[in-house]
């Protein structure tokens, strides 16, 4: 009984059910499949996350946004600048309570250098309805190279809780042809 | 008391009482029965405010509903976290790991004295945290990542509730030795104590990465550090916050391999492959900590898919094995009890009324194809992307820590009401029935959680239709019919839940006494319950309906986790 | 339960694997070194090596 101890003392020696090696070599070889899957995808797939991260303070980074908006805004929206780099250009993206800032409008099949980084609590990036989810943190910059793949709107949703906004803390990207 | 042996002569356990239990045989110290009584009472009363929390929860996301005013909802959703599954958990995990070292080795318990005052220490940390949640600057949610900052006294109630659950970890580590010492048992410890043990083990990383990074938080709120790294904060938090989930893994694994053995007399296939798995959990399951981190800043690709893959999926290996082990030993004993018709009989006849049995299958399975498929998934490194922090994570983790663990737990409890509180479960109908009730509501917020965050919808988050935003925009409406029939779920959870509080409360107060008389037990134990341990396989060596199972199983996990890979290859590129 | 009929006698050696499972609180330390090596440590290293902004 699993309650009490074993009768055999040398239960180690006891032999083992053929239905338990075999489930234990298949789940075994799955185990394999799937860590050795993660490590292909970085050379097969087109979806995997940059670590590519640098320590910098809030201030500075609010600098660079900043200066990146001013350069390249065409627009204005909701009271926000909308911001149009040339494709290939160095992306700047803002987490501060609570907005994504600025908006952005990227040109379909074009790769972005996306930087994220947060002026003040953590947020959390979701790009919808594409699902795209990644954490940011204040006093870090990172930074991805992004390529959108389909046109239209796109909404930024923040779904790491940043307080009493978080609900109202929202961004986009805009993507023509 | 109907029996109480004489206390060995002599000893330094002169000074300890046991009485003998007339239905199982075990030696039960009545210090370690008394400890148990108040650690699972503790327990459940903070399920109970728990899960009217989450109740509240569930209805404030249903869009029809959306019951609570924002910062309600932000107050009580961290009290939800923290009091079910930190609170309710882990008193409950205290009283297992008391029960299956002193009751199943027939010992004392180590000196229960300072287990008391770890008691005391666990439930002052609980209520001081409880208090500062309810005062309303503390509405950080129970992972408190910095900057946000909560009163010095939520981290400080966590901080002493961390090092009263570490003592009574302690007191376990204790009651082993001593038993050993005092030679209460032969051989080796048996298989629950084992899959306990490990749950122990793990709960010293657990605890101990707690205090490392709680400590400093808890200074920093009193003004006297100037700053938490916040990537830092969160590595070092999860080594608390992932890893007491595995405590509740090993913890309910053990619950599964009890409760087969007292309803229906089921032995170990094999103790070594039981034993070898809980052995890979030892080693390898506290790495998972690294799920967590999967979509942030900073850490490299390697070490993101050494730890989140626990080395190579050795531990999800040892899940896997389990989930061979418990119901091929399952499907064992009820052939040799003899329903051996087809490959289903087994489990056709299997006692499906008493309500601990029921609560272990039903839990045995959602764990697996639910909360276990959905963590695999969730824990692959690029996969992680499409699900971080959308309201699939805790879909997937209430399909491990409420279909899986708290419904295993509910189950044991019917066991622990008449063996440990000596009462006879009331309402025997109703009880029934419970498991049913709560698994099916469980199920339902799981999956529906589960399928709203498969379409972008966010976690902890109170308006998702986004009125007030600056820049508004649609979430996918098939988002919102899941969150409402989340809502309905929640509603058949909380019943279940509701229910078993009645009846635990309610057995405890006024159940029929079984310490008087030879009254039998509503839910009677298997005759062969407590006598010694043999490996099962030897006399039964075929178990068909337990490969059919586990072929469906694994069937679903790879399918499921190639639909994932093409769901992800369709999103923009990224690198 | 100490008390089964007749605790089997045993001439032979307990195999190694068997002493370790026996054996609580080697597990313990080798149950908290692997986390805290590859986890714990490993992770904070990374933290604590990422560059300054250029
Ligand atoms: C009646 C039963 C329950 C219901 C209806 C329920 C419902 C919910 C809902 C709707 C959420 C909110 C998700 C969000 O907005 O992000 C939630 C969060 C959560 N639940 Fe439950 N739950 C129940 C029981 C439990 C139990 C028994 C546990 C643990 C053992 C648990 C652990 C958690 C945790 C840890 C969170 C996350 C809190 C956070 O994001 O900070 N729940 N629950
Ligand atoms: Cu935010
Ligand atoms: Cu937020």
């Amino acid at each position: 009984m699993a309650i009490s101890p074993p009768r055999n003392r040398l239960w180690w020696n006891e032999p083992i059910e053929r239905v338990e090696i075999g489930w234990i070599v298949v789940a075994f070889l799955w185990g394999l499949f799937m860590f050795f899957f993660m490590i292909a995808w970085h050379f097969i797939g087109g979806q995997n996350l940059s670590t590519e991260t640098y320590r910098i303070k809030p201030p500075a980074y609010e600098e660079k946004v900043v200066a990146f908006a001013e350069k390249y805004q065409v627009a204005e929206e909701d009271g926000t600048p909308v911001v149009r780099p040339p494709a290939g250009e160095d992306v700047y993206l803002l987490a501060r309570l609570w907005e994504w800032w600025p908006l952005l409008e990227l040109k379909k099949g074009q790769s972005y250098r996306i930087h994220l980084s947060s002026l003040d609590w953590q947020h959390g990036f979701s790009l919808q309805p594409v699902n795209i989810n990644i954490s940011v943190h204040p006093g870090y910059e990172q930074i991805i190279t992004l390529t959108p793949t389909q046109a239209g709107e796109f909404g930024i949703a923040c779904n790491e809780y940043c307080g009493i906004g978080h609900h109202m803390m929202t961004g986009r990207i805009r993507v023509v042809e | 008391m109907a029996a109480i042996d004489a206390p060995y002569p002599g000893s330094a356990a002169a000074a300890a009482i046991f009485r003998t239990c007339r239905f199982t045989g075990l030696k039960v110290d009545i210090a370690a029965q008394r400890l148990i009584m108040a650690n699972a009472v503790a327990a459940v009363v903070f399920l109970a405010v728990g899960g009217v929390m989450g109740l509240l929860v569930a209805l404030t996301r249903w869009p029809a509903v959306h019951l609570l005013p924002s910062e309600w909802f932000y107050l009580v959703l961290t009290g939800h976290g923290a009091n079910v599954l930190l609170f309710w958990i882990i008193f409950f995990e205290i009283a297992i790991l008391y029960f299956a070292s002193a009751v199943l080795l027939g010992s004392r318990i180590a000196t229960p004295k300072i287990a008391w005052a770890a008691f005391v220490l666990m439930l002052v940390g609980a209520v001081m945290t409880n208090v500062a949640v309810f005062q309303g600057d503390s509405s950080v949610m129970f992972t408190s990542y910095p900057p946000m900052q909560a009163s010095p006294h939520f981290y400080l109630g966590l901080i002493i509730f961390a090092v009263g659950a570490l003592i009574g970890v302690g007191i376990f580590f204790g009651t082993l030795v001593i038993a050993h010492g005092e030679h209460t048992y032969e051989g080796s410890i048996p298989l629950v104590t084992f899959g306990a043990l490990t749950a122990a083990i793990i709960a010293v990383f657990t605890l101990a990465s707690g205090a490392i990074i709680l400590i400093p938080t808890y200074l920093w709120s009193l003004g006297l550090i100037t700053e938490i790294d916040p990537l830092m904060y969160k590595v070092v938090w999860w080594g608390m916050g992932h890893s007491s989930q595995q405590i509740n893994v090993a913890a309910h694994v053990s619950v599964w391999y009890a409760i087969g053995a007292l309803t229906i007399g089921a032995k170990p296939l094999s103790e070594k492959v039981s034993r070898s798995a809980f052995l890979l959990y030892i080693l390898f399951l506290q790495l998972a900590s690294a799920h967590h981190l999967l979509a942030d800043p900073g850490m490299s690709a390697t070490w993101k898919i050494v730890n989140t893959s626990y080395l190579m999926y050795l531990a999800v290996l040892g899940s896997l094995i389990h989930g061979l082990t418990v119901p091929g030993a399952l499907e064992a004993a009820q052939r040799r009890n003899g329903y051996t018709k087809g490959a289903f009989e087994w489990l056709r006849k299997a006692p499906w009324g008493n309500p601990a049995f029921a609560g272990m299958f039903l839990s045995l399975v959602m764990f697996g194809f639910i909360g276990g498929i959905s963590g695999v998934v969730l824990g692959t490194e690029q996969l992680n992307l499409l699900m971080h922090n959308t309201i699939y994570v805790p879909g997937h983790f209430h399909g491990t820590v409420v279909a899986g663990t708290t419904l295993a737990f509910m189950a044991m409890t019917y066991y622990v009401l008449p063996l440990i509180f000596q009462r006879d479960v009331i309402w025997p109908k109703l009880a029934r029935w419970q498991p049913y009730l709560f698994g099916i509501g469980a199920a339902g917020i799981s999956l529906f959680m589960m399928g709203a965050g498969t379409l972008g919808i966010p976690r902890r988050h109170w308006d998702i239709t986004l009125t007030d935003a600056m820049h508004p925009f649609d979430l996918p409406s098939g988002g919102f019919l899941m969150m409402g029939l989340n809502g309905l779920s929640a509603v058949i959870a909380a019943a279940g839940g509701i229910l078993y509080i009645v009846i635990t409360v309610g057995t405890v107060l006024w159940g029929k006494r079984l310490d008087k008389g030879d009254a039998p037990l509503n839910f009677p134990l298997h005759k062969q319950a407590a006598t010694v341990a043999e490996y099962g396989s030897h006399t039964t060596v075929k178990l068909p309906g337990t490969i059919i199972l586990v072929s469906i199983f694994f069937l679903s996990f790879v399918l499921y986790y190639f639909v994932n890979w093409k769901y992800l290859s369709e999103i923009w590129l990224l690198r | 339960m100490s008390d089964h009929p007749e605790p089997e006698v045993q001439p032979q050696r307990v195999p190694a694997m068997q002493q370790l499972l026996d054996n609580p609180f080697l597990l313990l330390f080798i149950g908290i070194t692997i986390p805290t090596v590859l986890y714990i440590v490993w992770g904070v290293m990374e933290i604590a090596s990422i560059p300054v902004a250029p």
